[in-house]
């Protein structure tokens, strides 16, 4: 058996434990651990569940608002109070790791994983959004990962049966070798009904529940604590297989349970499996547990104790019933047809102790293995990177004018990251749950219907890496404000954030300044917007060591938020609404083209810094805007992003055929004005006769606006010059994606 | 009228469908489980959309021995009036209680999205009151929605008057463009000779709720109570 096994600082670091930490464990124990502690040890203080690296500055981001029911760290996910006695428990979470060495259950794991983590707090999951990155889309190696982590995710989560509301797909060659695969899951519960991640209660039984347990994802955890190498494929067995039919079951019988009182807690087993689950309940409720690993059913015959121990298959949870009441618990698994089974007791103290055929195999206490408790923490170096000096050298007039403006736009609604993701996106069902209020009318930010009561939620996720790599700081104070900006033009109020933050090696310093520098940006911006950070999830490693080359991802801390539209009869959509409506912009324009697709892709320049921002002029865009739709007087809205101006005004004729007839400003240079990506502004169409009162409320505010032109039938014109038909626009926009993969 | 939703293990549009029966139609609405073989004095079954067992064997395949389809099956040879949407279609055909089968896409992928149907009779439960003429927007989402029947069966489904739906664009033309999946002739959906079971892959019940901003699936509930009420 592997517990024989003679246990060395060379088996530790085997595991991925550094010599220091192995001295930690042995200065806990007062002993060597045998393998079994060993490993356990290994994946707890791995990054992926220790946060060791990047706990310090995570405990800087605002972790209070005043409608947080569970904050950071608490629970298995965020949870806020959104009124009518419901609450919303929402997450995102990275599975880049395995997704970058087999996409399709790498992906489909990651949406059956964070969905696992809202049902398992009680609440039913309404909502999923996806942020993906891929490389270049030329290579064979993306178009495959970009099949398989699409086909992943649509088919766990429609058999599952979760609406996909909304997402993000970019391509830059910096993710050819790490994909990634951020998944957000939404959950609606009530407020008095959620289930919590703990155990107390000695004598209380604990149970297993689900899916059989076997050898898939073993160390799963420490391989997502590693650069991806070429060796990586033989970690194969590292990666998960989905099974969204059980999910569902699982669903179904957790939810029953929420529904009785027989139960202390539960929590799903995902990275570390069994290991996790029992040591964090344990942790939290300051007691104890005694598992016999003989007693968990598992897949094949002869599994040692640290496999079960560490296995991450999935669709599993750990439960913690009340005594007496294991009959009514049983009774919800028999009828979904799934296993439960009574493994282990709630022990006094603060002793783990796991027996096999009745001889104890491992003893750790549970505090040393979690976050907060005896987990190491890390202070890392950090150090400016040499490109970050350089990109502010960018001028504007280092650029030449094109003279050709409308090949500009025509190439833009093909450049993949801004033409339509629909190939994508219909793959997902988005309409499962009848909740989706943006089917019908696309609206900047996902709306969920709140069924019987006046309110929708508004769920997004955003990030633009490129800016983030141009400017760590500023560049996540932009993902936060545009999430936030996305829910205010759709008619909400933005509530709060779940981040995923996906970065290179953090014992690189360069690496590290950009991990701080988004910390920073994220806390800063989520005090003004008064969103605060419900939790999520850190994955360091998106690297990968190619024949001796370090190559890091571009630094993307994805923003998932929601917001809560308080009428959603007042909800506002992006498309046009008649021919004839005014179009205004609201914000500044700016002769600025830093970072932008144009820039990137049109002029080859992928050195630059983030584009024009500012935080205060950003929040008062946003108040104004919710003033304007709270009065009725716009009758769409739709942000400014990726692509500028023109896309924005093309993408509000794509879905109602309208064409835009607008004058640029001369004090501007027509390409920054077109194209650029200054941030803080938005497109609205007004009723002619309304015009007088919205004029009237963004002058009282004091916020900048500017008429640009209005509605045609489908003809697009700039200062008198004829552009084409709309129609050519969106037939580019939506086919160009699918004729490339 | 009393309707009874099916739910199977895997069932995951069973809620949907028992919101737009009672909250929007206002009707009694039980939900039976797939191990109870008693349909409850329900005179109307509805079979919703998911993946039944996974759909791991062949979509539908396995639900169709669920306990509670011998009772369907029972009912339906009786006479009682049994729908399937999506899944619930897939089990029908399974069961034999409709012709034909449902074939992976001819893309090959899982697809959502809003489409046209045209109804291609009024002489059904499901269709009386829906004007032929008019092109209604319904959403699908599958990945096995490819109707297919035999040469001889298609014809005979048209001299039947079987052909519930066809998939259509926007402006009602039926053609190879507007068909979503691949599907024989345009078909959407079918009901038996006898007019009392109907299948259809498009989604109605995600297309009945104002606050959704697209109704036009209502028709075929307000269809199914008008022939109630007569």
């Amino acid at each position: 058996m592997a517990d024989n096994t003679t246990v060395t600082v060379e088996t530790a670091k085997k595991l991925g434990l550094l010599p220091e930490e192995f001295e930690k464990i042995k200065g806990i124990l007062g002993r060597t651990p045998n393998f079994t502690e060993l490993s356990i040890y290994s994946v707890m203080w791995s990054e992926h569940c220790s946060y060791k690296n990047s706990i310090k500055w995570l405990k800087t981001l605002p972790k209070e608002g005043p409608h947080m029911l569970a904050e950071a760290g608490e629970e298995n996910a965020g949870l806020v109070d959104i009124g009518d006695g419901l609450a919303c428990a929402f997450k995102i979470e990275s599975h880049n790791h395995p997704s970058a060495i087999e996409p399709y259950q790498g992906a489909a794991t990651g949406v059956g994983g964070i969905n696992r983590d809202i049902f398992t707090m009680g609440a039913r999951p309404v909502a999923q959004l996806n942020s993906l990155r891929f490389g270049d889309l030329e290579l064979d190696r993306t178009k495959w990962l970009v099949k398989g982590v699409v086909k992943g995710i649509g088919d766990y989560g429609n058999s599952f049966g979760i609406p996909v509301l909304g997402g993000e797909v970019f391509f830059d060659e910096v993710y050819n070798t790490n994909p990634l695969v951020n998944a957000m899951s939404v959950g609606i519960c009530n407020a008095d009904k959620t289930i919590s991640a703990t155990s107390h209660g000695v004598g209380n039984p604990v149970f297993i529940v689900g899916s059989s347990t076997g050898k898939d994802g073993i160390h799963g955890a420490t391989f997502a604590s590693d650069d991806i190498n070429e060796d990586s494929a033989k970690d194969l067995p590292s990666v998960q297989v989905g099974d969204p039919f059980q999910e569902k079951l699982l669903l179904e019988a957790s939810l029953e349970l929420a529904e009785t009182d027989a139960i202390i807690g539960m929590q799903d087993m995902g990275a570390a499996g069994i290991t996790c689950s029992s040591s964090e309940m344990s942790a939290k409720g300051g007691c104890g547990m005694d598992i016999q690993l003989d007693k968990v059913p598992t897949r094949q015959e002869g599994m040692v104790p640290f496999e079960i121990l560490l296995s991450e298959s999935q669709e599993r949870m750990l439960v913690v019933v009340k005594k007496g009441r294991e009959e009514e618990v049983n009774a919800i698994f028999e009828k979904w047809d799934l296993n439960c089974v009574e493994i282990g007791v709630v022990t006094e103290g603060n002793q783990l102790r796991y027996f096999m055929d009745g001889d104890l195999v491992a003893e750790v206490p549970a505090d040393t293995l979690v976050l907060g408790g005896g987990a190491p923490v890390y202070e890392r170096e950090f150090k400016e990177p040499a490109y970050f000096a350089e990109a502010k050298k960018f001028s504007i007039d280092q650029i030449e004018e094109p003279t050709d403006l409308r090949a500009v736009a025509e190439s833009l609604m093909q450049n993949p990251n801004i033409a339509s993701k629909r190939w994508v996106t219909e793959q997902y069902d988005s309409m499962v749950g009848t909740v989706n209020m943006s089917t019908n009318g696309p609206t900047d930010a996902g709306i969920v219907n709140l069924k019987g009561t006046d309110k929708a939620l508004a769920v997004t996720v955003d990030c633009n890496a490129r800016y983030v790599h141009a400017d760590p700081e500023q560049g996540t104070a932009i993902a936060v404000a545009e999430a936030a900006r996305n829910i205010s033009c759709s008619g909400g109020e933005p509530s709060a954030i779940t981040n995923c933050l996906n970065f290179g090696n953090p014992y690189v310093p360069e690496v590290y300044w950009q991990f701080v520098g988004a910390i920073k940006g994220m806390g800063e911006a989520c005090r003004k917007f008064q969103t605060p950070v419900t939790g999520g999830n850190v994955s360091f490693y998106n690297q990968s060591n190619i024949g001796g080359k370090v190559e890091p991802v571009f630094p993307t801390p994805t923003i998932g938020m929601i917001g809560l539209v308080p009428d959603k009869k007042k909800g506002t959509t992006i498309p046009y609404k008649s021919k004839g409506d005014l179009i205004f912009l609201i914000g500044r324009s700016q002769n600025d083209i830093a970072s932008s697709e144009y820039l990137v892709g049109w002029h080859g320049v992928r050195n630059s810094p983030a584009p024009h921002f500012d935080l205060d002029e950003e929040l008062q865009l946003q108040a104004s805007l919710r003033q304007l739709i709270a009065a009725g007087l716009v009758r769409s809205a739709h942000d400014c992003a990726d692509g500028g101006l023109f896309v924005t005004l093309a993408e509000k004729g794509f879905t109602s055929g309208f064409g835009f007839d607008i004058t640029t400003d001369s004090e501007l240079r027509p390409d920054a004005f077109l194209f650029g990506e200054a941030q803080s502004r938005v497109v609205v169409t007004v009723d002619q006769v309304r015009e007088g009162d919205f004029v009237d409320l963004l002058a009282n505010a004091g916020t900048p606006f500017t008429l640009l032109g209005h509605v045609t039938k489908s003809e697009i014109r700039i200062d008198d010059q004829a552009f084409g038909d709309i129609q050519d626009y969106a037939e580019w926009f939506h086919n160009s994606l699918a004729a490339r993969l | 009228m009393k309707f009874g939703v099916i739910t199977f293990p895997g069932s995951n549009c069973d809620q949907d469908m028992i919101y737009v029966l009672e909250t929007i139609m206002g009707q009694q609405v039980e939900q039976l489980w797939h191990k109870d073989p008693d349909l409850k004095g329900c005179e109307f079954i509805v079979l919703p959309g998911g993946f039944s067992y996974g759909d791991y064997l062949r979509s539908g395949a396995i639900a169709r021995f669920s306990p509670i389809m011998n009772s369907v099956i029972e009912h339906a040879r009786k006479g009682g009036y049994v729908l399937g949407v999506c899944n619930g279609f897939q089990i029908l055909t399974e069961s034999g209680l409709l012709p034909g089968a449902l074939l992976h896409n001819a893309n090959q992928k899982f697809i959502c999205k809003n489409v046209h149907l045209k109804a291609q009779t009024f002489q059904t439960v499901l269709t009386n009151q829906i004007d032929l003429f008019k092109p209604l927007n319904i959403p699908i989402a599958h990945a096995e929605g490819r109707y297919h029947v035999d040469a001889d069966t298609l014809e005979s489904l048209n001299e039947y008057g079987q052909v519930l739906f066809r998939y259509c664009d926007e402006n009602g033309k039926v053609d190879a463009a507007a068909n979503p999946n691949g599907s024989v002739d345009n078909i959407a959906g079918v009901c038996n000779r006898e007019m009392n079971v109907f299948g259809m892959m498009p989604h109605p019940e995600r297309a009945a709720d104002a606050e959704l901003g697209n109704e036009d699936g209502k028709v075929l509930f307000e269809s199914i109570l008008n022939i109630v009420s007569v």
